[in-house]
């Protein structure tokens, strides 16, 4: 794996002069233009980016420098980006040119970050594997060391974010979580993926897959960087109802700060119930980690964990049939012609969308269908409101909850082909979507083919200040990034 | 034959609501623009775009809870109606379907014997309006236009408490009068601001209900009494000759008076509707719902009931007044300037003043400026300095601005 470099230590070297912000992009740039993995829809070159290096670099000469000056980051191919092509790696928006900037990329721009490109994921966000790109699946940078020519997956459906981070194209990577999108394909490419409490980045302008889910976190070498990437993504935005007014730290202050008192951390026992001993020895290895310091490990059990799964394959699928139901070839995007206008539609649809997306609109028209609605989408609504009640039970006993981040390594391209098996892999990550609640994970160790694993560490409500400051003391005993 | 029929209607009007901008949108709501002028980029349903509700129609929903009696809700949801339509761009319609903002209210219509009936209304609820497709302007293609897109829309949607053509034209107009009293919609039924589908069956007095059609969208009352009549004599002719009515959506042709259904592809949707989650319920508290009362007009029954007991003016004579805002505007001007008998006024006003203005067809408030010099006059008259002869002569040119009354008369 490349070398790391953190965001402060390029801010600094910047700052000191020791590299200019178009060496900096030109570095990245390099790998990125390679695409060896595929973790590209689209590649900005330095001459797109001319003028906002050329900005960013006469801050710094001004001693001027924003907080993300001249850093290269990845954005997920599900943020709008004006004039940039933005395709949610679906070919019914392969054509798409935005008019306007998300939300959270203009935060980022306003911090002087420089986009490196736009990066490849699963179709519209739906997948775990990144398999499911209009554009061809990522291949993980991680190779499995007994077996180094399979090309594995990088997870999904941020995959492509993550793989950029892993192979060194970029410092930093943007991603999108709603079931797990940023932490499982941050822990499959060992990485640190944040997805921060449902409201604290507003959706306006991100491609919709689930609106009560999806939200945008970053995906970085370390818990620090996230912190730098939180500060700047990471407020409250009239244009989204749902965005949170509840005041936002500075996550980066303090973030080393040594625990001032006792905290307790539960460990759900349901989650482990059935994982190889090479998951629990993440588990292990953390609490291992911990031992000199003023913390408690106990056992805590949801009584709703199994039903997580299947409330999410209701609830996501029903809000992405209504929210994919703008594309229809009419006003953007690619149409196909037909004899009248239900033909359009059906013509533009069927081969606009891949399996994986109409199979879930499928299932999301079922499950909101008369004479359904009852039995499916009315009842996950009622077992996600138990969900969240029973996170907020075992937050009364505990500060945090320690889970696994995934129940495997990454698998290899072509591997599963059960879209169920498929599902099983956000089975950690997903009730923490469906609760709203902050969740990063944590690279952990390496399994016994040399393929990192990750934790997952779960706060509640706009507890991310503490989350990463727990997550920065982890980082540092895990010593995962040395 | 239609004499051992009666006909059972209820009515869902669509009330525009009178805003400066759309209910999830900042773009303009405003009618007669060139095409997809006023459309943004959530109008347009481009990919991550998110509403924002626009406060102003709930406070307008509130007024118009006050005004038709109705229960105001303190917990609404805002739901997705799903279909596909070139003018619908998210491919769904946001509106409320199983908590509405208002619920059980009621107006009161005049009968012509002289009694008021009690018309229940069931609820009104919030949605946005969709855009218009445009099919006649070319052999091949069909044009959208977006403008309409997102309009607010109160739909207030009556039990079937209406017997006849002229319960539903009264119901109507005395609807659309309260409508525009509180600011609530300009009434303009020509640009669509207000628009009734017209639910209707019928029975054997005092029988059971029959099965009722729906007639969809119609924009003025000579249209209303016509669908109704024609529909009416319809149904009958149907069960008459042995059949049985069909539950249908029935479209009216303007051009040849009749109904005719609309083809089932176009109204079978199964509309999932479910909570849009890009929005949060709407939770009123009982000072939001009472802040708004202060700023609640005077409605026009109110209006008569004060000019006959404060200002001892006939209650016909009343109604005529209040028969459109614009004249009470003008007339409680007078009223408030002048120490002239308000019952004076008020018979100039109706008798003189309304003939001028029909004669030259003004627009009543243009008279405001005039209201002193109207006065004036009244006041010479009554006082006997001018007689009323010589003051019905002077009155246009004082109308007209032409000159102060005491001028006016020393020219005689």
């Amino acid at each position: 794996m490349p070398k790391k470099q953190s965001i402060s230590s390029l801010v600094n070297s910047l700052k000191e002069k020791k590299i200019s912000v178009h060496e900096l992009f030109d570095q990245f740039h390099k790998v990125a233009k390679e695409n060896a993995n595929n973790s590209y829809n689209l590649v900005l070159d330095p001459d797109y980016q001319k003028s906002n290096l050329e900005i960013s670099q006469e801050r710094y000469s001004n001693g001027k420098n924003l907080p993300l000056d001249g850093i290269p980051l990845g954005i997920k191919d599900l943020f709008c980006t004006k004039c940039i092509t933005t395709t949610a790696s679906s070919k019914i928006l392969s054509n798409f040119i935005p008019q306007y900037e998300s939300f959270v990329t203009q935060q980022l721009l306003n911090d002087g970050a420089i986009f490196i490109g736009k990066n490849n994921c699963d179709e519209f966000a739906m997948g775990s594997s990144n398999e499911t790109s209009h554009f061809g699946p990522v291949v993980n940078p991680w190779k499995n060391k007994n077996s180094p020519t399979e090309k594995l997956v990088p997870g999904g459906s941020s995959g492509g974010s993550a793989a950029a981070v892993a192979e060194g194209s970029c410092v930093a990577s943007m991603g999108t979580d709603t079931g797990g999108s940023i932490r499982q394909p941050a822990s499959l490419c060992g990485l640190v993926g944040l997805k921060p409490t449902f409201g604290s980045c507003s959706r306006w302008g991100i491609v919709a897959f689930a609106s009560s889910l999806d939200q945008a976190g970053p995906i970085t070498n370390s818990v620090e960087d996230a912190a730098y990437i939180l500060n700047s993504i990471s407020k409250h935005d009239f244009n989204d109802s749902t965005s949170s007014n509840h005041p936002r730290d500075d996550y980066l202050k303090e973030i080393d700060k040594k625990l001032d008192h006792k905290i307790k951390i539960g460990i759900p026992s349901d989650y482990l119930k059935n994982v190889t001993p090479e998951i629990i020895a993440q588990i292990e290895n953390t609490k291992k980690s911990l031992a000199g310091y003023d913390i408690e490990f106990v056992d805590v059990t949801f009584e709703t964990t199994d039903y997580a799964l299947s409330t999410y394959y209701i609830i996501a699928p029903a809000e992405a049939s209504s929210n994919l139901a703008r594309y229809d070839g009419i006003r953007y995007g690619v149409r196909e012609e037909g004899g009248n206008l239900d033909d359009i539609y059906l013509n533009s649809r069927t081969s606009g969308f891949g399996d994986e997306v109409t199979r879930r609109i499928l299932i999301g028209t079922y499950v909101l269908s008369a004479g359904y609605y009852d039995a499916y989408y009315r009842q996950a609504q009622k077992v996600r409101r138990l969900i969240k009640d029973d996170f907020q039970r075992v937050f009364q006993e505990v500060d945090f909850i320690l889970t696994p981040t995934t129940p495997n390594e990454a698998f290899k391209i072509g591997e599963k082909l059960d879209p169920i098996a498929m599902y099983m892999n956000d089975v950690f990550t997903v009730p923490t979507s469906l609760a709203g609640l902050p969740g990063i994970s944590l690279p952990s160790g390496l399994s016994a083919n040399g393929l990192p694993l990750g934790v997952q560490l779960i706060g509640n409500y706009f507890q991310e200040k503490k989350l990463l400051q727990l997550s920065h003391l982890i980082e540092k005993e895990l010593s995962f990034n040395e | 034959m239609s004499n051992n029929w009666e006909m059972v209607i209820g009515l869902e009007v669509h009330a525009q609501l009178k805003t400066s901008s759309k209910l999830f949108s900042s773009s303009p709501n405003l009618f007669g623009s060139e095409p997809n002028e006023n459309v943004n980029f959530i109008d347009a349903g481009m990919p991550g775009m998110l509403p924002v509700l626009n406060w102003t129609c709930i406070e307008k929903a509130i007024k118009t809870g006050f005004a038709l009696n109705f229960t105001i809700n303190k917990h609404s949801v805002f739901e997705r109606k799903n279909y596909f339509y070139p003018d619908l761009p998210q491919g769904y319609q946001i509106s409320q379907f199983e908590f509405p903002i208002l619920s059980e209210g009621y107006l009161e219509i005049d009968q012509p014997d002289g009694n008021t009936k009690k018309i229940r209304i069931e609820r009104a609820h919030l949605e946005q309006d969709a855009g218009k497709s445009i099919h006649d302007i070319d052999p091949k293609f069909s044009f959208i236009d977006l403008n309409r897109v997102g309009t607010p829309l109160l739909e207030i949607v009556s039990y079937p408490d209406l017997s006849s053509a002229e319960d539903v034209v009264n119901y109507m107009s005395s609807l659309r009068q309260t409508l525009m009293y509180i600011d609530v919609c300009d009434g303009n039924m020509q640009e669509g601001s207000l628009r009734a589908d017209v639910n209707l069956s019928i029975r054997k007095p005092g029988g059971e209900l029959g099965t009722r059609c729906e007639i969809k969208n119609l924009n003025s009352f000579k249209f209303i009494r016509q669908a109704i009549e024609f529909e009416f004599q319809r149904q009958i002719e149907v069960i008459e000759s042995g059949g049985s009515v069909e539950q249908n959506t029935m479209l009216f042709d303007t051009s040849t008076g009749e109904t005719r259904p609309m083809r089932s592809k176009e109204f079978s949707h199964d509309y999932r509707y479910f909570p849009d989650p890009d929005l949060l319920p709407v939770n009123l508290t009982d000072e939001q719902i009472n802040q708004i009362k202060p700023s609640m007009e005077e409605l026009p029954h109110q209006k008569i009931a004060r000019y006959v007991s404060d200002y001892k003016i006939d209650k016909d004579i009343s109604k005529i007044i209040i028969a459109e805002k614009e004249n009470t505007i003008l007339f409680e001007k007078m009223v408030n300037e002048s120490d002239v008998n308000p019952k004076n006024i008020a018979s100039w006003l109706v008798g003189d003043i309304f003939a001028f203005v029909k004669e030259k067809n003004l627009d009543v408030l243009n008279l405001l400026e005039y209201t002193k010099d109207i006065t004036d006059l009244l006041k010479l008259i009554s006082d006997d300095v001018i007689s009323n002869k010589v003051g019905k002569e002077i009155l246009p040119q004082v109308l007209e601005g032409k000159g102060k009354p005491n001028e006016l008369v020393k020219k005689m």
